[in-house]
């Protein structure tokens, strides 16, 4: 068996998703390679290279892999994927994109989003929001293709030393795709997808002013900030902060919801946090249900309290 | 410009599931049903388009047993001008969804297809990149914004570190996340005005489509349920909670 890991990176770092996808790799077992595919990558080749269980780093060079666009990228992971039994990416919107259009190329469905692996070639996987938790066999004779959820798995650790070894693109631009720009409210702030801690604000901020209080919580906490899908419709805060189904799924040691019901596209998105706080002015929110510690009350009061406290 | 959707019937998004006990499926019995959202979503961006005056038609594709006739139904009443279904019993898998909407698109020749970005029933994320895949042509993903100019689209995707804007040359797949648009009401007036729309069905026999490579679905599992916890009457109570369990 032979595992080839795609990794996700913004042209100058890796992306932790692809510690992540090792380690989900390293449960199926067999030899484990990394490739990056991209334009002036050898940085960030060598920090593929450090992920302990890596044996060979698979450094592919084309000018049209400099930006992360699945119709470029497609064709040349295809390219390299005879060797290999097994085809990993993580379950971000970059392994999202691009792995099904790999698996459509290979005449094979996809795993998506693989919470456990039973066997070679058999998986758990959500369902339904993970209202449902199914087993999956991909069949004999077809390559698996597969997504990694992100918060099932952890960092694999720092400390492996593994070959990089250099190659040029086999393939060229389509030239039907083009990339125009990313643009990023970026910041200052821990990144949701993997910061122990998390300070997140629903609907009932009731406005982008009154999410300042959000921010300043989290920063005293040293705390990453989310939101439910309803204070991004809102516009309170950028698409990139919603948690959720259609968001992002976390895992964070410690969850705070302020002003968040709890509906289950969003509960989705924080099932596997260590512990949950809620604080709700309304008691019977769905929220306290599966929070580890609940506060009935206005959170205009409770959170500058907190702080103060901290 | 044509513009083909997708839609998919999917259990209601408001619906909490049930298991069957003996772990073989999800109880759909008597529960209700509805287009999938991103669906929804996908069909009122290409009757925008149409209605600023970018294209000529929309024509709605699904997949499924007859029953999915009424989600086409719906989408004819939303606005689009004709339907078709591609008959199947059970459960198709995105590849094989994706290859009988490749047969479909290639009779059609539609300028743009517009499918949601994931089937709420699966989640499976992957139709939309697979159809773009098989018939060589660009995906534009997770959209919140398109903007169409002559040959080419230009396209605003959600992505994990903010907006991306990419730049497509027509025809092109698109797939829809929750931002693009708010989708429009059915009036009833539209719905009677629907029957009369024409609802073709094809088989994949006719398309010369089977499944292949599936991937076999065995037991379905509840998750692991959080329990719920102790509630505090104050702050005070909160932070001390927070440090006892070292989260402070
Ligand atoms: C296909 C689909 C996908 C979706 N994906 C996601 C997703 O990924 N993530 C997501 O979050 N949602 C998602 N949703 C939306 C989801 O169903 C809910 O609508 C959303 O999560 C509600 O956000 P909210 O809890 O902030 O708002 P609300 O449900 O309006 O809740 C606001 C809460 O704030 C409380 N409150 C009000 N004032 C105060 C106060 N002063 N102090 C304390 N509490 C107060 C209220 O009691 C209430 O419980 C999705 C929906 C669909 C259909
Ligand atoms: N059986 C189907 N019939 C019509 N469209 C489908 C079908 N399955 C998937 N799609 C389209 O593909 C999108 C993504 O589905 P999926 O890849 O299953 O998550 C859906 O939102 C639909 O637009």
């Amino acid at each position: 068996m032979s595992i080839l890991v795609i990794a996700e990176h913004d042209g100058h770092t890796l992306n932790v998703s692809t510690a992540r996808t090792v380690s989900c790799a390293a449960a199926i077992g067999g030899t484990i390679d990394v490739a990056v595919l991209g334009s002036g990558i050898d940085a960030i080749a060598s920090e593929a290279a450090a992920i302990e269980g890596v044996s060979r780093v698979l450094a592919v060079s084309g000018d049209h892999l400099a930006n992360p666009l699945a119709a470029n990228l497609a064709p040349e992971i295809v390219a390299l994927a005879g060797e290999y039994s097994h085809l990993l990416g993580p379950s971000t919107t970059f392994g999202k994109d691009v792995m099904p259009r790999v698996a459509a190329l290979l005449g094979v469905n996809q795993v998506s989003d693989i919470m456990a692996v039973e066997g070679e070639r058999q998986f758990k996987r959500p369902i339904y929001a993970g209202n449902a938790i199914i087993d999956v066999t991909v069949p004999e004779g077809a390559t698996v293709v597969a997504t990694a959820r992100a918060a099932s798995w952890k960092q694999a650790p720092q400390g492996g030393s593994a070959a990089v070894e250099n190659r040029d693109a086999t393939t060229s631009a389509p030239g039907h795709t083009r990339y125009v720009e990313l643009k990023a409210a970026g910041g200052e702030r821990p990144d949701l997808q993997s910061a122990p801690k998390v300070v997140s604000g629903g609907r009932a901020l009731g406005s982008a002013d009154n999410f300042e209080l959000i921010y300043k919580l989290a920063d005293k906490m040293g705390a990453a900030v989310g939101a439910s899908r309803a204070a991004v419709d809102a516009g309170y805060v950028p698409n990139e902060m919603q948690v959720g189904q259609t968001g992002k799924i976390i895992a964070p040691e410690l969850y705070m919801a302020f002003g968040i019901s709890g509906a289950i596209q969003h509960i989705t998105g924080i099932k596997d946090a260590g512990t949950i706080v809620a604080v709700n002015k309304d008691p019977e929110a769905p929220i306290f249900e599966i929070a580890d510690i609940g506060l009935a009350g206005d959170l205009f009061t409770v959170i500058p309290e907190i702080e103060a406290l901290l | 410009m044509k513009i083909l959707v997708g839609i998919k019937r999917v259990v209601d998004y408001n619906v909490r599931i049930r298991i069957l006990p003996d772990g073989s499926g999800v109880d759909t019995d008597g529960v209700k049903m509805s287009i999938n959202p991103f669906d929804e979503i996908a069909l009122e961006e290409a009757l925008r388009i149409k209605e600023a005056g970018n294209a000529e038609e929309v024509v709605v594709v699904s997949i499924g047993s007859d029953a999915c006739q009424q989600q086409l139904r719906t989408g004819l009443a939303m606005g689009a001008d004709r339907a078709i279904q591609v008959q199947v019993d059970g459960p198709v898998q995105p590849l094989t969804a994706a290859r009988a909407l490749l047969k479909v698109v290639e009779k059609e020749q539609p300028g743009l297809v517009i499918l949601g970005k994931q089937a709420i029933d699966d989640d499976n994320n992957q139709t939309g990149q697979m159809l773009s895949a098989l018939w060589g042509r660009p995906q534009a993903t997770f959209a919140s914004k398109v903007e169409l100019a002559g040959e080419t689209a230009t396209v605003t995707r959600e992505v994990d570190s903010g907006l991306e804007v990419i730049e497509v040359d027509l025809p092109a797949v698109i797939t829809t996340d929750l931002r693009l648009n708010e989708p429009r009401f059915v009036k009833l007036p539209d719905i009677m005005k629907a029957k009369r729309k024409p609802l073709d069905t094809l088989t994949m026999d006719e398309l010369g489509v089977s499944a292949e490579n599936d991937i076999q679905v065995g037991h379905h599992a509840p998750p692991p349920q959080r329990q719920r916890g102790i509630m505090v009457e104050d702050a005070q109570q909160l932070v001390d909670a927070l440090k006892e369990r070292g989260l402070l």
